[in-house]
């Protein structure tokens, strides 16, 4: 950058005292480059969220064109044929639930384990093991385990021997409606496939909520130890009220990845097109599945023009969910700061 | 904070005696004051029927007792449970319902030696442990079940060849070809690489855009670095067969190991964004200053003195990078197609660890499903290896290593060089 010094105007009107040195930043041409060039990066990536936008809803509109609204409501997927009646309404559903699921199952070993690492873990065991610092990398190591490990795991180890559970709670709790399971297929269902999901997303919520809980005033928490207070009511009453708005964010973006699990869904569940709300019950829809399963056989226009129209779907909805959660996290940070 | 307060000033039954071992860990704890009146001298054994309280670190001899006594007391109330009545069966229920009574004892053994504070106290560092135990479970599990299945097919021979031909060879009665993963290999390492040349520039100048350059965007701009960071690695893929593989609308240029990349990079670069960002956040001011005071352009400062200074962390950001998308299958099932065959050309259809996984271990047929472990184990490996590296290079090491012992000297000679009479820090 140079500067250029000269003589301005004198606003003083006076004679007497000299015109006030002006300050003129001119850039040079390699900096004006740099300058385009990093903000051609940073609006690119703008335009790369634009043109999925733009480019799945182009792809989607002979899809919306022939099914209407009732692409989110048919619980069906004929895309031949004289009268195609396919959508997706079994297929978000779905994803819905899994999602749910999946927090169900995350949420309270996520909150335990951020708490753990955050206040209870030693910074260091027998002088030289640094458990907390490890702990936080074993959940960072959790969390870049490709899916389709977790989707390998999950039908060849989990899915059997999580058989057991789904057969107790449906003989025994299944006079509710959610338990309840109509014939004896337990495997492939919402329920094995939502605890899998629910445990790829643990390392996401646990590090969000972690960081959360770790900035907790050392000054709040001392005093209240000093009032006496335990440390189980340290954290119900000083450390959870300030990391909540932080937890809430941590789900929601969990949730939002939960939505968009993919590969391990895919391998577990047995799709089909109809609503049910027996999650026990083998066989359920889950849109990124339904796109997995169909993109080979869907080569035709309106079938491949319906996968994209769910693959538009899922855009929009999980797009949503994250700006909700990362409004949720940054109001929570400046409320912090303020 | 009432509650605090009232706990605090010894609501508790004051006419329970404290009983067995817990009696011991009270002393020195103050009475806490508020119906004792005067202040008793902690060395009193027992002031007037005010019970003396354990602090929340004490833990004695007595309360080991307390754990492993209730520890066992579950695990034979769960065997009871699941052997001799038979109400329950599977190791997973099991495991579930001996935590759930371990708990429960635990506590009522608590209040009983001591009080409901302490027990309540101790219940919730003991449910917040078990979760961290729980949490990590699955990671150990995972790591031996697929080193168990997939560690005996890891050989140089599946290593160096491809999958090509094979059914057809065995099928006929001739010597069987042991298939192998080099395809994916190659296929993964050509397209994680060009992901990486155009997601991590890509990324990075994102980062110098929001951190450096600034302006009305800057805002806009993380938002939708954030939203990106979101986006389904499936739609990530479906948008590049759309613009790109797909004739209907976009480019047509085909199913190609390079289509994979370019859905690679798309979610690439929000990752490597926002480590950028951060790390970039923290070189401090002072550095900019020093340098534009130089006379340095804004290029050259960026260049020469931010990037350097958080060289560490940007490597980290994309390393990390790098080893979520080298995992993903989802964006390659829409985008390369697959291939049975090493080809190295990326332009073409070609396969990749992730994908090969995916693809095999749902097939009826055992040499498939043994193809797939082992693409899922090397896959395994090679995250495992980015990951490390990722730790080492950034700089993020752990404490108590060499490293951290090397710094530590340096950091006493360069006190001594400083002030050699005094004592080094």
């Amino acid at each position: 950058m140079s500067i250029a010094i000269g003589t301005g105007a004198n606003d003083f009107g006076s004679d007497l005292l000299p015109a006030p040195l002006v300050l003129r930043t001119e850039r040079s041409r390699s900096d004006r480059a740099y300058r385009i060039v990093a903000s051609g990066a940073g609006f690119g990536t703008f335009a790369v969220l634009f043109l999925i936008g733009l480019f799945l809803l182009i792809y989607s509109v002979p899809a919306l064109h022939s099914q209407g609204f009732g692409f989110l409501t048919h619980e069906s997927w004929v895309t031949s044929g004289a009268h195609p009646v396919f959508g997706i309404g079994a297929e978000l559903y779905g994803t819905v639930i899994i999602a749910v699921v999946a927090l169900v199952v995350a949420l309270p070993v996520s909150l335990a384990a951020s708490l753990c690492i955050s206040q209870y873990a030693p910074g260091r065991v027998l002088r030289f093991i640094p458990l907390q610092r490890l702990l936080i990398t074993l959940v960072d190591l959790m969390a870049a385990v490709p899916s389709v490990i977790f989707g390998l795991w999950g039908f060849f180890v989990l899915q059997p021997r999580s058989a057991d559970i789904a057969q107790w709670l449906s003989a025994h709790l299944g006079w509710i409606p959610i338990f309840k399971v109509q014939s004896a297929i337990f495997t492939s269902s919402y329920f094995i496939v939502g605890i899998v999901v629910g445990i790829m997303i643990m390392p996401t919520v646990t590090s969000l909520s972690r960081e959360v809980y770790s900035l907790t005033p050392k000054g709040e928490m001392e005093g209240a130890f000093a009032l006496g207070a335990s440390r189980a009511s340290v954290i119900r009453r000083v450390v959870m009220p300030f990391g909540k708005g932080g937890l809430i964010g941590a789900t929601m973006l969990a949730f939002g990845r939960a939505l968009g699990e993919t590969v391990a869904v895919a391998i577990i569940l047995s799709l089909t097109y109809t609503i049910s709300p027996h999650i026990l019950q083998g066989g359920g829809g889950s849109i990124t599945a339904l796109i997995v399963n169909d993109f080979g056989t869907g080569g035709k226009r309106l079938g491949l023009s319906g996968l994209l129209a769910a693959g538009l779907v899922l855009f929009v909805v999980t797009l949503l969910v994250n700006v909700v959660a990362s409004w949720i996290v940054t109001r929570t940070a400046a409320r912090r700061a303020s | 904070m009432t509650d605090v307060l009232d706990k605090a000033a010894g609501r508790d039954t004051p006419e329970e005696p404290p009983r067995g071992t817990g009696a011991a860990e009270g002393v020195g704890a103050p009475a806490a004051g508020a119906s004792g009146g005067a202040p008793d001298p902690p060395e009193a054994p027992e002031p007037l029927g005010i019970p003396r309280r354990g602090r929340p670190h004490d833990f004695s001899r007595g309360d080991v007792v307390l754990l492993v006594t209730s520890l066992g007391a579950s695990l034979a109330l769960t065997w009871l449970l699941f052997n001799q009545l038979t109400l329950l069966s599977g190791p997973f229920g099991f495991v579930v319902v001996w935590a759930a009574l371990f708990l429960l004892l635990h506590w009522v053994v608590n209040v009983q030696a001591h009080d409901a504070k302490l027990a309540t106290d101790r219940t919730v560092g003991t449910v917040v442990i078990l979760g961290a135990l729980v949490m990590l479970t699955p990671l150990v599990l995972m790591t031996a079940y697929l080193v168990d299945k997939g560690w005996h097919l890891l050989s140089w021979h599946a290593l160096t060849h491809d999958d090509a031909g094979v059914e057809e060879t065995c099928v006929a009665g001739f010597k069987c070809i042991r298939p192998g993963v080099a395809h994916a290999i190659v296929g993964t390492v050509e397209q994680s690489g060009i992901a990486a040349l155009i997601g991590i520039p890509a990324g990075v100048l994102t980062a110098v855009y929001i951190t450096e350059i600034g302006g009305r965007f800057t805002r806009a701009v993380r938002v939708v670095v954030t939203s990106m960071s979101g986006v389904p690695a499936i739609v990530c893929g479906i948008f590049i067969y759309a613009v790109w593989v797909s004739a209907q609308h976009g480019l047509g240029f085909g199913f190609s190991g390079f289509a994979g990349s370019l859905a690679l990079a798309v979610m690439l670069v929000p990752a490597v964004t926002r480590g950028t960002e951060e790390v970039l956040r923290v070189v401090h001011r002072d550095l900019r200053e020093a340098s534009a005071a130089l006379g340095a352009h804004e290029w050259r400062t960026v260049w020469s003195v931010v990037l350097p200074t958080a060289r560490s962390g940007v490597i980290s950001a994309s390393l990390l990078g790098i080893a979520r998308i080298v995992g993903e299958a989802a964006p390659l099932i829409v985008t390369i197609f697959g291939s049975n065959y090493l080809n190295a050309n990326p332009l073409t259809a070609q396969s990749a660890l992730p994908l090969l996984a995916f693809d095999q271990v749902k097939l009826p047929l055992k040499s498939a499903i043994q193809l797939g472990f082992t693409a899922a184990l090397v896959l395994y490996i090679v995250v495992f290896v980015l990951f490390v590296l990722a730790r080492v290079l950034g700089g993020v090491r752990l404490k108590g290593t060499l490293s951290h012992l090397r710094r530590l000297l340096r950091a006493r000679r360069l006190a001594g060089a400083i002030d050699p009479g005094g004592e080094p820090a």
